[in-house]
This record gives structure tokens, C-alpha cells and sequence, in this order.
């Protein structure tokens, strides 16, 4: 990381807290070419205040960890360049919305997965490895329909930016139902009709209310209202008699 | 001020069709009370539809209209994301049921300026 000598300082407010409550800290970070957000929040961890408590691993976006909600919007943190994000020379970070926080930037994902467990995200195998193995056409709908949702890396962007969970605390959210629909078009997963069933429960995929702000976040560029919708269709034609 | 993390495409026409349907079911009752003055007391409903000469009041149902058909083809677009295979140009479709309200409405507005 090269210090650009043009640079300015940035103005990052942090919040600071517990799930009993918290407030801003303020910080002034200097500014350097290709800094991403987390290396904002780690230099003020590591210059600033060494209590500071956030969440990250790979660094790459690949492990979900880092997200944060920066200038109101869900972000993965690492792969955020902060000259994408910043207004004026203001950044303000703060754990990712939706979720209880545990401290500061790191907020508790245990009802996400929850709800991703609740939603049957759990892929049950209908062969053992003792049977032969089944071909999988790549290219066939359903096989492509299942692989556009595999590389979910889980981060809860999208469970951040979904104004349904944020009013409905029973809805599944946009990750736990891509998940789904990922495994219903598994010719590999044992029983589709119980996952179908499992979503469309209350708070199920029919809460959704298409506002597309999931699809419209999510880094790694899915697109969970589009497996949402499958899953409405598939569940509702199911209801009215049609068979898988 | 709307929050950031709103600010996209398709929370706008999330926005307007949960607007749209909240003003129209405000709107029937009004509408049917109306109606209903052409059999209880039809004299007041030939004075009340009188201000339908008014240019506000034209402006006012110019935008019910509008409202009215951005609902309906707004609707009709969630309807076929939700009943019929994906299609990719969603904010496409969403731009084009707008388009159409405003169409239905310049229409209206034609007819009665
Ligand atoms: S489209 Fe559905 S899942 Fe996505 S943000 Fe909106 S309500 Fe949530
Ligand atoms: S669908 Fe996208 S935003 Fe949601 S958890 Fe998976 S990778 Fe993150
Ligand atoms: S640290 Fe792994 S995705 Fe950001």
C-alpha cells in the first residue's frame, strides 16, 4: 500500500457498541490508492484503538466475513474500494443491519444460518457412495438453475439489504431461499417436495415482495429474487396440483 | 430522504406500486359513494360531477388514472415474474408497465382537456 501524495485524510465514523447499544466514534484515517474498507477499519484498529472488533478472513471475497454496512449500504468489506464508496471525504461504517450485533462491526450470524437451516439449506444426499455415480448433465435447465446460486459465499449481504426481514422477523430471507431453490433443482438432493414445503411456510418465499434489493447488492453477483420467484412459481403451481 | 440502500431501480417500482395501491383503496370508497348519489340523490351527483370541469380537478384524475395503470401494468409485470419463466430485463419490463401508465394517462388527459 503506496501513501498517495495527493491525498486527504478520511473522516470515518465507527460504530461502536454491544447489543445493548452503542454510538458513532469518530476517526481520522489517512488516505491511501487502492484502499478498500477494511483496511480503513484495520488501521484504526491497529493505530486507533486496538479494541475494535470486526470480522474478516480471506481478504478475497471469498469467505462472507467481512461485511459491514458502509454509507448505508451492505457492502463486503474487503473487495469495497473506498474511493467507490466515499462521499465527500466521509465514510461511515456500522455492522450489517438485520442482525442482532455482538460487538462494534461484528454482528451475530446465528439467525441467518438458522433461517437457512429452517429453510432445508441443509443438502441431503440420495445416493451413498456406494451407489454408482449419477451423470449430471451441466447443461441441462434444472442442473444450470441449481448452479447459479452455488457460489453464495453467505455473507448476508443480501439479508441486510431485504426490507422484509427487516419487518417480518419470521422471514427466511433472500441467501436462506436461493439456498433452496439451489437444492430442489439438485438432482443430487433427496427430497425436493420438503424443501418446497419448508418455504412455503409463513415467512416463506410468498412473503417476498420483489423489491430486487438482494439481487441488486449482492457481490458476488447472484441473483436470490430470481431463485425467490422460482421457488413462488414451483410452490405455487405444486398447491394447485402440478407435479414435479 | 430516501435510505441508500433503497435507492435502486426496482425499489422505485416497488415504491410506486405500493403507493398506487394504498391511494386507490383510499380512492373506492370515495368513487362508490359517489356513484351511489345516482340513485339516492341524483341532483347532488349532477352538481358534484359539474367539477370535473375544474382544471385541478382534471390534473387530479389525470394522475388517478395514471396511478390506476401503473398499478395494473406494474401488477401484471409482477404477476409473470412470479407465474411464468424468469426473464433476465426486469427493469426492462418495469420501465415499459411505466411507460404504459403514463401513456394511459396522457391519453386520459387528451379526452378531457
Ligand atoms: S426481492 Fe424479496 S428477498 Fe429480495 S430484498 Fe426484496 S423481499 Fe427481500
Ligand atoms: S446471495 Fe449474495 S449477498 Fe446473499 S449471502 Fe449469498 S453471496 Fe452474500
Ligand atoms: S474477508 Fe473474506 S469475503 Fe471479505
Amino acid at each position: 500500500m503506496s501513501v498517495d501524495e495527493n491525498s486527504k485524510n478520511l473522516e470515518v465514523s465507527v460504530w461502536r457498541g454491544d447489543a445493548s447499544g452503542g454510538e458513532y466514534s469518530h476517526y481520522t484515517v489517512p488516505s491511501y490508492s487502492n484502499q478498500t474498507v477494511l483496511d480503513v477499519v484495520s488501521w484504526i484498529q491497529q493505530h486507533c484503538d486496538a479494541t475494535l472488533t470486526y470480522r474478516f478472513a480471506c481478504r478475497v471475497g471469498m469467505c462472507g466475513s467481512c461485511a459491514m454496512t458502509v454509507n448505508g449500504e451492505p457492502r463486503w468489506t474487503c473487495r469495497t474500494h473506498v474511493n467507490k464508496v466515499i462521499k465527500g471525504d466521509k465514510l461511515t461504517v456500522a455492522p450489517l443491519r438485520n442482525l442482532p450485533v455482538i460487538k462494534d462491526l461484528a454482528a451475530d450470524m446465528d439467525p441467518f444460518f438458522e433461517k437457512w437451516v429452517k429453510a432445508k439449506g441443509v443438502h441431503e444426499p440420495s445416493a451413498s457412495r456406494h451407489d454408482p455415480m449419477v451423470a449430471v448433465d451441466p447443461q441441462s435447465p434444472q442442473r444450470m438453475a441449481a448452479s447459479e446460486g452455488i457460489e453464495c459465499i453467505n455473507c448476508a449481504v443480501c439479508y441486510s439489504a431485504c426490507d422484509t426481514v427487516a419487518a417480518n422477523p419470521d422471514y427466511l430471507g433472500p441467501a436462506a431461499l436461493q439456498r433452496a431453490w439451489t437444492l430442489v433443482n439438485d438432482e443430487k438432493n433427496k427430497d425436493a417436495n420438503s424443501v418446497l414445503d419448508a418455504v412455503s411456510q409463513t415467512g416463506g418465499c410468498h412473503s417476498c415482495h420483489s423489491h430486487g434489493s438482494c439481487t441488486a447488492y449482492c457481490p458476488a453477483e447472484l441473483n436470490p429474487m430470481k431463485a425467490v420467484a422460482g421457488l413462488k412459481r414451483t410452490t405455487a403451481f405444486k398447491f394447485l396440483g402440478k407435479r414435479r | 430522504m430516501i435510505k441508500p440502500h433503497r435507492s435502486h431501480t426496482l425499489y422505485g417500482f416497488f415504491l410506486l406500486h405500493r403507493i398506487s395501491g394504498i391511494a386507490l383503496a383510499l380512492f373506492l370508497p370515495v368513487h362508490f359513494t359517489v356513484l351511489a348519489l345516482a340513485v339516492s340523490d341524483p341532483a347532488s351527483l349532477d352538481s358534484f360531477l359539474k367539477l370535473t370541469d375544474l382544471a385541478a380537478v382534471k390534473i387530479a384524475e389525470t394522475i388517478l388514472v395514471f396511478l390506476l395503470a401503473a398499478h395494473l401494468f406494474g401488477g401484471l409485470r409482477l404477476m409473470a415474474m412470479e407465474w411464468l419463466p424468469w426473464t433476465d430485463w426486469q427493469k426492462t419490463l418495469a420501465a415499459g408497465s411505466l411507460a404504459l401508465g403514463l401513456f394511459t394517462a396522457c391519453l386520459f388527459l387528451l379526452q378531457v382537456i
